[in-house]
């Protein structure tokens, strides 16, 4: 019986000393290490959001960087394609130019040769005919010399005449 | 209520244990048998003794007692019993109708003399302190008078315990400071996830949303309990006491979880309590019934604690008590063997009361705050 009969003087020590351990563990460390438990937990609960947030962030970047890429591809093909054409056309207009230039040059060239050699023909006749006067300027003279033979001459000058 | 999950796991196992124990019981039951019967006729002669105040016997060839040294470990005492004849003297404090007296357990020499005091002159009788009147006889009428604040063993153990609970928290908590939002290390390490399985296991799915009012009190009644039944464990001169295994004390503590749970009942808790939901012819007897559960469950609390580490102290003591029984060594290896496996369990039943003390306690306070059935 008597180890079930509470005494006063340890129920007494018990509730005051407890008392004391529940303020002074409340006050110097309950309060602290709860505080701080709880602060780490959220820290760590944003951390884990946050680094949930960058790799969504990381993911759509890497789409968007695809997306550009696929974009740039798309775009320098285009402009290849189209710097390939206007080449084409470039060198193509040249061409045409080039032998239009090419075919009015000769018409001006063949009208020039024409010309030149209308002009030359024309000069080589006067040529002609000034050497011709001149050769028969000086037959005529070297005939005329003797004027027997300028009797001839006058003679066959108007046999021909008479001829005539 | 729903907490027999937390006793299911154990079940097994102790059924295992209680075989081993029984098995080994009925072996050694004779002997026992032998030893009780002695004791009794022994305990009748020693009382006799100590009347006529002859005290040279003590000291002769004497016959083992084992319920008298088993019940003097249990019970309090105002020395600190360390080997042999040598302990720890204490101080007594005494109130009594002619005022405070105050002075050294030591002074009784281990109850082999008298000391007279500034009002009366004291007697220590089986570790009580008595009035001796003129006549040099025991004064119960006076002696029923005295109330007795002395520091005794266990409070003294309480105070080693008090000692270790705050040098521990104070240290760790100086550590959260110091390492704020760091990883715990060390100390704080070893007593982070028990914290932490108090708030989450015990006072969270027993308390609900309102557990950080009740957190101080759920760590500081969980390590309290815990903290001085392991010293409790511990054979020699700061543990040993049989702090949590006194009624005293049990009877404190379930005291306050009785406090604080009615305290924080809320108008739901006090209508189930009144005005239970049954026809009224029932409402009598009801009302009766809730009452008496109202004190009953904390006075279950307090027998559990009780009854679980006075139980481990004297199953520990018994089988040693064994050798002495035996009067032979080659007993001690079965003896010392059953004692470790014992005190392993002891270990497991440490936390094991100071988790149910908690759990319950969380789970009355839930039951009183909670906003509606």
């Amino acid at each position: 019986m008597e180890l079930v009969t509470p005494t006063i003087g340890l129920v007494f020590w018990t509730a005051v000393a407890f008392v004391c351990l529940l303020i002074l563990l409340k006050k110097f460390a309950w309060k602290p290490i709860l505080a701080a438990i709880h602060e780490r937990e959220q820290s760590i609960d944003e951390a884990l959001n946050k680094a949930e947030l960058a790799k969504h962030e990381m993911a759509r970047l890497t789409a968007q960087n695809e997306e550009l890429m696929k974009e740039a591809r798309a775009e320098r093909d285009h402009i290849l394609k189209e710097a390939k054409a206007l080449k084409d056309s470039i060198v193509h207009e040249a061409k045409t130019q080039a032998h239009n230039e090419g075919t009015k040059l000769i018409e001006k060239a063949k009208i020039e040769i024409e010309n030149q050699k209308k002009a030359a023909l024309a000069e080589l006749k006067s040529q002609v005919s000034t050497l011709s006067l001149e050769i028969a300027e000086r037959v005529l003279r070297s005939q005329l010399e003797d004027k027997a033979k300028q009797q001839d001459l006058v003679a066959n000058l108007l046999k021909d005449v008479e001829l005539n | 209520m729903d907490c027999s999950h937390v006793f299911e796991f154990k079940v097994k196992r102790l059924i295992v244990v209680f075989t081993l124990f029984l098995a080994f019981l009925s072996v050694s039951s004779r002997v026992f048998a032998q030893g009780d019967t002695a004791v009794v006729s022994a305990d009748t002669a020693v009382t006799a003794a100590h009347v006529e105040g002859a005290h040279g016997a003590e000291h002769g060839e004497k016959k083992f007692e084992p319920t008298k040294v088993i019940m003097e470990h249990i019970a309090d005492s105002h020395m600190w019993h360390l080997w042999g004849h040598l302990s720890v003297p204490l101080p007594v404090i005494l109130y009594t109708p002619a005022g405070v007296e105050f002075f050294s357990s030591g002074n009784f020499h281990h109850g082999e003399h008298d000391y007279t005091g500034s009002k009366n002159t004291y007697r220590l009788v089986e570790d009580k302190i008595k009035i001796v009147g003129a006549d040099g006889q025991v004064d119960e009428a006076a002696s029923s008078k005295i109330l007795d604040f002395s520091i005794t063993k266990n409070v003294a153990a309480m105070f080693v315990a008090i000692a270790v609970i705050l040098i521990i928290f104070i240290s760790v908590a100086g550590a959260y400071k110091k390492r704020v939002g760091k990883a715990p290390k060390g100390l704080q390490s070893f007593v982070e996830p028990i914290i932490i399985f108090v708030r989450d296991d015990i006072a969270k799915p027993n308390i609900g949303h309102k557990h950080a009012k009740f957190m101080p009190y759920l760590l500081t009644v969980f390590f309290f309990i815990w903290i001085n039944n392991v010293l409790g464990l511990i054979p020699i001169f700061p543990g040993g006491a049989n702090v949590t295994g006194n009624i005293s004390l049990t009877f404190v503590l379930s005291l306050f979880t009785m406090i604080i749970v009615n305290i924080n009942g809320n108008k739901y808790y006090w209508k189930h309590i009144f005005l239970p939901n049954v026809p009224f012819w029932l409402w009598p007897l009801m009302v009766v019934v809730e009452v008496v559960g109202v004190i009953s469950k904390p006075f279950a609390l307090m027998v559990r604690l009780f009854a679980n580490i006075t139980a481990g102290h004297i199953i520990v003591l018994s089988l040693i008590s064994l050798i002495f029984i035996f009067k032979t060594l080659a007993i001690a290896p079965v003896s010392v063997a059953f004692v470790l496996f014992m005190d392993v369990l002891e270990l497991l039943v440490a936390f094991l009361q100071a988790f149910i003390f908690t759990l319950l306690t969380a789970l009355f306070i839930g039951m009183a705050v909670e906003e509606h059935h």
